[in-house]
């Protein structure tokens, strides 16, 4: 049996401690540990992005991350985020929209996504293909995504006066 | 009566048509989707399994004792021991004579034939220490000579994969129409070419993945299960371990992407659920992407050499096509490896007036992952050849390539109309798909601005593709010749009490919207507003025996059955508000889920009162009345074997002649799918389906080699497109709704992947033009493009 270890994390906002086996990777302890299952496992060497969530504040891959780095770390899932209510918008646009299909791809695609509106409130089509490409998605052909992300920024813009930001 | 006093009028269309977004995608998007993986069961176990390292090798012998002594692990076990309780297989059909191929068990019994295939399973506690037991096995190999080449596969000096077989030739087939000799001596022009369409695989995001959970009392078996088709695997399961198909559950969650990879018997799967039988418990096997890429079904795998006969107004006069194509060891069961190379060669030349037709179809065995039904099940080939020489004679005639196709599509007088190779076509719309297209990409402007570029040093590429897709199959494509796969499909539908309507439909839901649209058919025919109206899929044991999703038969046939259901209800629900409100029952009509009068519209009670008298006070109905608040109706498809479907689509690229590479500007599809049901989903659909066609053209291969290793097994070494380098898609469509049912609607699945490489590939070509070369090998990566232009040698 694997040896284990205690970590301290904050998961989507909530302190908790665990013993993490030394090989355990985050998105295994995400989905297994805590029931995360929103967080979702693709590929398992980085390529896919299904796994991805937020590790202080940047996006990262679950999948490549092993859960025991995470001591100390703040770790947002989708789950978080979704109930957070921060990224309703984005997610009513890929529903009007219908930017996805099997959803498989979307918990990802939705973190990446967030990510970007935040460093980048009016990205380019282009600038939106470009960030959304570490995320693979096999059954929408990408172009509703796109359109969803633009929507919501353009939404998002539109509801604050210039300059806020 | 609540809703007594007001007037509705009668619905138009009601939801047809309707953009509806799909209500289950909210729980996509809370990331409350609950996936095979994502599901745990009580002393749930996990399986892991020692694969071969050879194409081809004999197994001598199998040391499992290290293994078994890993603390956690609960069972060993090889393909002899799984062999006692499972029936072996082989993939033949009746329909396709001289179809051969070999028993083949869940795990490999004497020797492996291809590299990946499982050898020993492991079941433990978690699915690392089933990893690590299985490095512990020990398996001594005689590795024997690999069947790689499928050119030469039939070579009198190839070994045979399969002795008792005789030879490599799994099928062949062929076909003849017309006088294709006449036509090719005495014609104008005759252009040729040997086309070649990559080995590729599905990916679906969420890989294979199922629990099996054997309760030995009664000898009952669940299978939760990422399938497309849990009918069909309740039946498997059923006959190969011997257990009462009633008693066999197969139970299809949500589905991460399917694309007719999920649908085929894998050796995985029915040892995990031998796995479940011996030690009843239940087990779980996902697979890891490494497995994915070994022992997902590949697809395509052709080489076509072909040539066409143009008369010198450019009349297309004839094809001739030998296709070869590479199966793998096995013919995969229970739908076969002969499907893809017979529609290739049957939809060859399919949207043209084309009169005389000579295919020859040779399908091979080799020692690599086998192959099998992928979406668009050969139309690509056929598409990518048929219209490769369209564009090749088009160059030789100085013909615009949209004016040559023009020139030769069946036309409007014409239908309906039988190809040489016999499919029947009973309306298309090449012509207006043609005017649409032309007008939509602003194609004049498209050629003037490549001019101008062209003088500048910029090659830009215009390229098209016209298409037929086969949709709604009915009982010709599987049930004939044997297979136990259902063509019909059922719904049933019931009344709640709180007059609320739950409908079970046997068609599946993988993303595309099934659920969405059967809700929006049954709303619309019985006359309930659509969020009134609850869809339940992929449970064998909550919804009536049927065919499920495949072929894109889901919204035409799934449809159906939702119709004739609501239809029926609607009739019993009239009755009983008839005896209640003491009316005939056709002077009352069910509008927005309310019994109106159908003369005045005027309300006189809502459903939530129908269904509260009908089930919680019948003393108050009349004696002998017993009001029918569910229906089941089943549908067939009848009359016509396939329900074709229609299209074009275009490619507009840039190449760089420096780099060799490719950057997709534009893509437009112009579809005919008949009545359109929810073009929100039908439009990505197609989307969808176009961008696994650009993978196959420009990024997607299983590249072997000579000992029959893949070489590009994981993510990060096989190409998938990605959003970076996709364009966006143009979608449009024309309308030809098919009159053999009510509904009208055809299927749209494969639409997207039928056409998009062949409209890359002239869109190269039609880029390379200018340097006088011109490729034929998919997918057309940047070192064949440079090898084409002689910027580096050939190979």
């Amino acid at each position: 049996m694997d040896p284990t270890f205690p970590i301290t994390l904050t998961v989507n906002g909530t302190e908790m401690v665990r013993e993490v086996p030394v090989r355990q990777t985050l998105a295994d302890f995400l989905r297994q540990t805590l029931g995360l299952t929103a967080t979702h496992v693709g590929c398992e060497h980085g390529v896919c992005g299904a796994c991805t969530v937020r590790i202080d504040g940047r996006i990262a891959r679950a999948c490549l991350t092993f859960a025991i780095q995470c001591d100390g770390a703040a770790i947002e899932t989708l789950e978080g985020m979704a109930e957070s209510g921060k990224i309703a918008d984005l997610q009513q646009a890929f529903h009007r929209r219908n930017a996805l299909q099997c959803g498989f791809c979307t918990s990802g695609m939705l973190v990446t996504a967030a990510q970007l509106l935040e460093e980048n409130p009016r990205p380019s089509r282009e600038e939106i293909r470009e960030i959304i490409s570490g995320n693979y998605c096999r059954c929408t052909g990408y172009h509703a995504i796109v359109d969803a992300v633009e929507e919501t920024a353009e939404a998002r813009a539109k509801s604050e006066p210039e300059g806020a930001r | 009566m609540s809703a007594e006093g007001k007037a509705i009028r009668p619905a138009a269309t009601g939801y047809i048509g309707q953009p509806v977004p799909r209500p289950n995608a909210r729980r996509l998007l809370e990331g409350r989707g609950r996936y095979t993986d994502d599901m745990v069961l009580n002393r749930m176990l996990h399986v892991a399994f020692v694969r071969s390292p050879y194409a081809h090798a004999r197994i001598l012998a199998i040391d499992t004792e290290a293994a078994r002594a890993v603390p956690g692990v609960a069972a060993v076990v090889t393909g002899r021991d799984i062999a006692e309780i499972c029936q072996p297989w082989v993939g033949v059909l009746g329909h396709f004579p001289g179809l051969k191929s070999a028993p083949q068990y869940p795990l490999a019994v004497e020797r492996s034939c291809w590299q990946g295939e499982p050898v020993v399973a492991i079941a433990a506690e978690t699915r690392a220490i089933a990893e690590d037991a299985c490095e512990k096995v020990l398996v001594e190999w005689e590795e024997l000579p690999a069947v790689v080449d499928m050119q030469t596969a039939l070579a009198p000096e190839t070994p045979v994969i399969h002795e008792e077989l005789g030879d490599n030739l799994a099928f062949g087939l062929e076909l003849k129409a017309g006088s294709p000799e006449d036509a090719f001596a005495k014609t104008a022009v005759v252009v040729e070419e040997t086309f070649s369409f990559g080995r590729h695989t599905g990916v679906t995001l969420e890989p294979r993945s199922l629990i099996a959970d054997f309760e030995p009392g009664e000898r009952r078996l669940t299978v939760h299960h990422a399938t497309q088709t849990p009918y069909q695997m309740q039946d498997v399961y059923a006959r190969h371990f011997g257990l009462d198909e009633e008693k066999v559950r197969v139970v299809a969650p949500d589905v991460g992407g399917s694309f007719g990879l999920k649908l085929h018997v894998y050796g995985e799967e029915m040892a995990t659920c031998a796995l479940s039988i011996l030690l009843g418990r239940p087990v779980k096997f996902v697979a890891d992407r490494l497995e994915s890429f070994l022992t997902d079904i590949h697809a395509r795998d052709h080489q076509v050499r072909a040539r066409m006969a143009v008369s010198a107004e450019g009349e297309i006069l004839a094809m001739d096509v030998e296709d070869v194509t590479g199966i793998g060891p096995y013919s995969v069961y229970p739908r076969t490896s002969a499907v893809e190379g017979n529609q290739a060669i049957r939809l060859m030349g399919g949207p043209y007036r084309m009169p005389n037709y000579h295919g020859v179809l040779k399908v091979v065995f080799q020692n690599k992952t086998p192959t099998c039904q992928y979406r668009a099940v050969g139309h690509p080939i056929a598409c990518g050849v048929t219209e490769g020489l369209v564009d090749m004679a088009a160059r030789r005639l100085n013909l615009d390539p949209l004016e040559i196709r023009r020139r030769n599509v069946v036309t409007a007088e014409m239908y309906p109309h039988t190809s040489p190779t016999g499919y029947f076509f009973e309306r298309l719309s090449h012509e207006e798909c043609i005017a649409k297209i032309e007008a939509m990409m602003n194609y004049s402007s498209l050629r003037e601005e490549q001019a101008r570029l062209r003088e500048q040093g910029i090659y830009r590429g215009i390229g098209f593709a016209t298409f037929i897709e086969i949709t709604n199959p009915g009982p010709a494509f599987y049930g004939v010749g044997g297979a136990r796969v259902s063509s019909q499909d059922g719904c049933v539908m019931k009344l709640e009490p709180s007059g609320r309507v739950r409908c079970s439909v046997s068609v599946t839901e993988q993303g595309q919207g099934t659920e969405t649209v059967m809700a929006q058919i049954a709303a619309t025919h019985l006359g309930v507003k659509l969020d009134s109206v609850t869809v339940l899929t992929g449970d064998t044991q909550a919804t009536p025996y049927g065919g499920a999703t495949w072929a894109s038969r889901g919204a035409g046939i799934g449809g159906m059955t939702v119709l004739r259901a609501a239809q029926a209800l609607r009739g019993k629900l009239l009755e009983l508000a008839g005896i209640i409100l003491q009316r005939g029952p056709e002077t009352l009509d069910l509008r927005e889920g309310v019994i109106v009068e159908a003369d005045t519209g005027m309300a006189r009670m809502d459903l939530a009162e129908l269904g509260r008298i009908a089930y919680f006070r019948p003393d108050t109905l009349p004696p002998d009345f017993h009001p029918d608040l569910t229906v089941a109706r089943h549908y067939v498809p009848q009359g016509l074997p396939f329900a074709f479907t229609n299209g074009i689509q275009a490619s507009h690229l840039e190449l760089d002649p420096e780099t060799g590479l490719v950057r997709l500007l534009d893509h437009w599809v112009v579809e005919d799918c008949g009545t359109i049901l929810n073009p929100l989903l039908v439009d990505e659909q197609v989307r969808g389906g176009v961008v696994q066609g650009l993978g196959a053209a420009l990024f997607e291969e299983c590249l072997y080699n000579e000992a029959g290793q893949m070489i590009n097994g994981s993510l990060a070494d096989y190409l998938l497109p990605m959003a970076s380098e996709m364009p966006d898609i143009h979608v449009d469509h024309v309308s030809t709704p098919t009159q053999f049912t009510p509904l009208g609607a055809k299927g749209v699945g494969e639409a997207g992947t039928a056409g998009a490489a062949a409209a890359v590939m002239n869109a190269v070509n039609d880029a390379l033009a200018p340097f006088q070369v011109s490729l034929a090998q998919m997918p057309f990566t940047p070192e064949r493009i440079l090898r084409a232009l002689g910027k580096i040698p050939s190979s």
